[in-house]
């Protein structure tokens, strides 16, 4: 990795620079929420001012802009009882600037399903391609636990990546994007300065995390504790809303339906974000569903984040935002699931 | 500044992210893609279930289509929905496709309203296939329940075109009632082919019925001693499959040597959409066909 010194008034020309290349997302204030706290989304900016990365968290992940809530795959036009399908991929590229690692690690987690599984997805490819990734360094958040997950740093799959040294970034260059950037501002090489100084901003970061869960051994855990009365204690106050599914920056799993257009000429293929805790999720043709309980559809939603993923990519697909947890209707948070679980195992 | 981002066209440039297969077939580009295919023919088999005879439009499509039996293709009607299907044919039929398909949903009633010609789209094949190859050498059991005749017939059609490669051949057939038999047009066929034993049984008997009534684990006895060299295929709905093996298995049959067929809701068919997860494993690509062991080892699987 190559790191390099960046001035924080050479990072607004960057951005400047940016602005002008293409869009640019970044974390955005919106609101204040109900404790007076500021609320953050990643959304479209005009200008550098309006990036806030201050920030502690977003209500939403930004695979939004990986994975959006509709897409659509493919355009059929009918003419005298045949058809023709039309595949378009959006090309047009961004960036996306103040990414926390967990956001960086969950785009990782992503790529093994979508750039290098099986079937590899064009739609991603193409999105995650076309974009410009900016992480930045924070202060650990109050509810997340991504420490215990080992998704608090990253190494690669952004272009850039700041750690803020109060005067100056101290930056790790993943692109060559990134590189031909950096030589269009007054950047400089790293002394042992800056290197000092950068460590210890980490250890105040690695040392900072209040909430933690003992991952270890827990895909084990989840098949032993299959059958756990803890299960229904939360399924119980689960809503079956999908909320988490929908904030969570790893969860991919989608329902594709098709609609005709009105005067039956065309049709479209629409692939939705969909969430395991909806009733349908695995019900089947006939009336049969896989599924039918709050309870089974909530195990499921744990049993795939850290046992069904794990299993197939060494590596739990939760990176310990808790963003599933801040937006539960009812309470239900993975700390506390988790803790319920090892608890139940103990007695 | 602009020329800071360098547009990636992912339909150009694909093969750089990914290796092309040893065939040089590019696998990102066209997974998306369908193939067009027209409905050639359509048999009524029973009430609630027809046989859609398939072909591919294209003559390059077509010379590349094979598929394994016990594999499943998505076929799509556009503007109204894409299902899995299993198919039902001969594997040496190239670019044509039998699939066997019961009334029960949006997309199985339009198709069942379809008239031969009609265009309707095919991806595919998908998953995993019975392992007829490792089979060869040894006796063959295989057992359906309803519905699981039509993902069974296409190794049936491997098993009889291959004859000489198997030792002793069992189907067994079990359904609700002779209206419900599927394929009954073919079973004098199977039944004339040397050495293969045709056993058909039914929950509920009527006036014309002669054959035996019962369940299918009833006809098991009849089939001989599996403990050694025996291979069996079991198509059909979870408790049904279950019976069998658990029989099997008392039977002395390593449970790695039976082979079940999972049907799930699927939305794409690739391992993504997560629709067809049983416990933590993708049908449509660690299935749809598993041996026994592995199923017995996934939670929520029967």
């Amino acid at each position: 990795m190559l790191y390099r010194i960046l001035p924080k008034d050479e990072w607004e020309r960057l951005v400047e620079n940016m602005l002008q290349a293409g869009e640019v997302i970044g974390p955005k204030k919106i609101n204040t929420n109900k404790d007076g706290k500021p609320v953050h989304q990643y959304l479209p900016v005009e200008s550098f001012g309006e990036i806030d990365l201050e920030y502690e968290t977003t209500e939403y992940s930004a695979k939004t802009y990986f994975l959006p809530f509709k897409e659509t795959l493919s355009e059929y036009r009918f003419d005298e009882g045949d058809w023709h399908q039309e595949i378009k991929y959006r090309l047009q590229p961004r960036a996306i600037v103040g990414l926390h690692a967990c956001d960086i690690n969950a785009l990782l987690k992503l790529d093994k399903v979508f750039v290098h599984g099986l079937f590899p997805s064009p739609y991603y490819v193409s999105r995650r391609e076309n974009t410009f990734i900016v992480g930045v360094d924070h202060d650990p958040c109050e509810n997340g636990f991504c420490r215990s997950l080992g998704t608090d740093t990253v190494t690669h799959g952004f272009d850039l990546f700041l750690t803020d040294l109060g005067d100056r970034y101290f930056v790790a260059v993943g692109s060559d994007t990134a590189f031909t950037a950096l030589q269009q501002v007054e950047c400089r090489d790293i002394v042992e300065e800056d290197t000092q100084d950068y460590l210890e901003v980490r250890k105040r970061i690695a040392d900072g995390f209040q909430t933690k869960i003992d991952a270890n051994n827990l895909s084990n855990l989840l098949d032993i504790e299959f059958e756990s009365d803890v299960w229904t204690r939360w399924g119980d106050k689960c809503l079956s809303c999908g909320s988490c599914a929908m904030v969570c920056p790893t969860c991919y799993c989608y329902g594709v339906t098709e609609h005709q257009s009105l005067d039956g000429t065309s049709a479209t293929r629409v692939k939705q974000l969909h969430s395991c805790n909806f009733i349908d999720f695995a019900r089947v043709a006939g009336g049969h569903n896989f599924r039918p309980g709050r309870a089974t559809r909530l195990k499921y939603r744990y049993y795939h984040q850290h046992r069904g993923f794990a299993e197939a990519f060494e590596q739990p697909k939760c990176v310990g935002c808790n963003r599933c947890g801040n937006v539960c209707l009812a309470g239900i948070n993975p700390p506390a699931v988790i803790k319920d679980l090892q608890e139940e195992d103990a007695r | 500044m602009t020329g800071l981002f360098h547009p990636y066209d992912v339909t150009k440039e694909a093969d750089v992210k990914e290796p092309l297969d040893f065939l040089r077939r590019d696998r990102l580009q066209h997974v998306d893609r369908t193939f067009k295919a027209e409905i050639t023919n359509v048999t009524k088999l029973t009430e609630m279930e027809k046989l859609f005879h398939i072909r591919l439009v294209r003559q390059s499509e077509r010379e590349r289509f094979t598929f394994l039996p016990g594999q499943f293709v998505m076929v799509e009607v556009p503007g109204y929905g894409e299902i899995p299907i299993s198919i039902s044919g001969s594997a040496t039929q190239r670019g044509m496709l039998e699939l066997c398909i019961r009334r029960a949903g949006l997309v199985t009633g339009v198709l069942h309203r379809t008239q031969p010609r009609s265009l309707v789209g095919i991806r595919g094949p998908f998953g995993t296939h019975f392992p007829l190859e490792r089979m060869k050498g040894n006796n063959v059991l295989l057992i359906a329940g309803g519905l699981g005749l039509a993902p069974l017939r296409s190794a049936i059609f491997s098993v009889t075109e291959n004859r000489a490669d198997y030792e002793r051949v069992h189907i067994l057939y079990g359904t609700s009632s002779p209206n419900n038999l599927l394929f009954d047009y073919q079973y004098e066929q199977w039944r004339r082919v040397d050495g293969v034993e045709l056993s058909i049984i039914v929950d509920r008997g009527d006036e014309s019925w002669q054959g035996p009534v019962g369940r299918i684990t009833d006809l098991l006895p009849g089939v001989g001693d599996v403990s050694l060299d025996t291979y069996a295929v079991v198509c059909g709905p979870p408790v049904m499959f279950k019976f069998v093996c658990n029989w099997l298995s008392e039977q002395g049959m390593p449970m790695q040597r039976m082979f079940v067929s999972l049907e799930r809701r699927m939305h794409c068919g690739m391992g993504k959409c997560c629709r067809c997860n049983v416990g933590s494993t993708y049908t449509c690509i660690s299935g749809p066909v598993f041996d026994y062991w592995t199923v017995m080892n996934l939670k929520e699987a029967i």
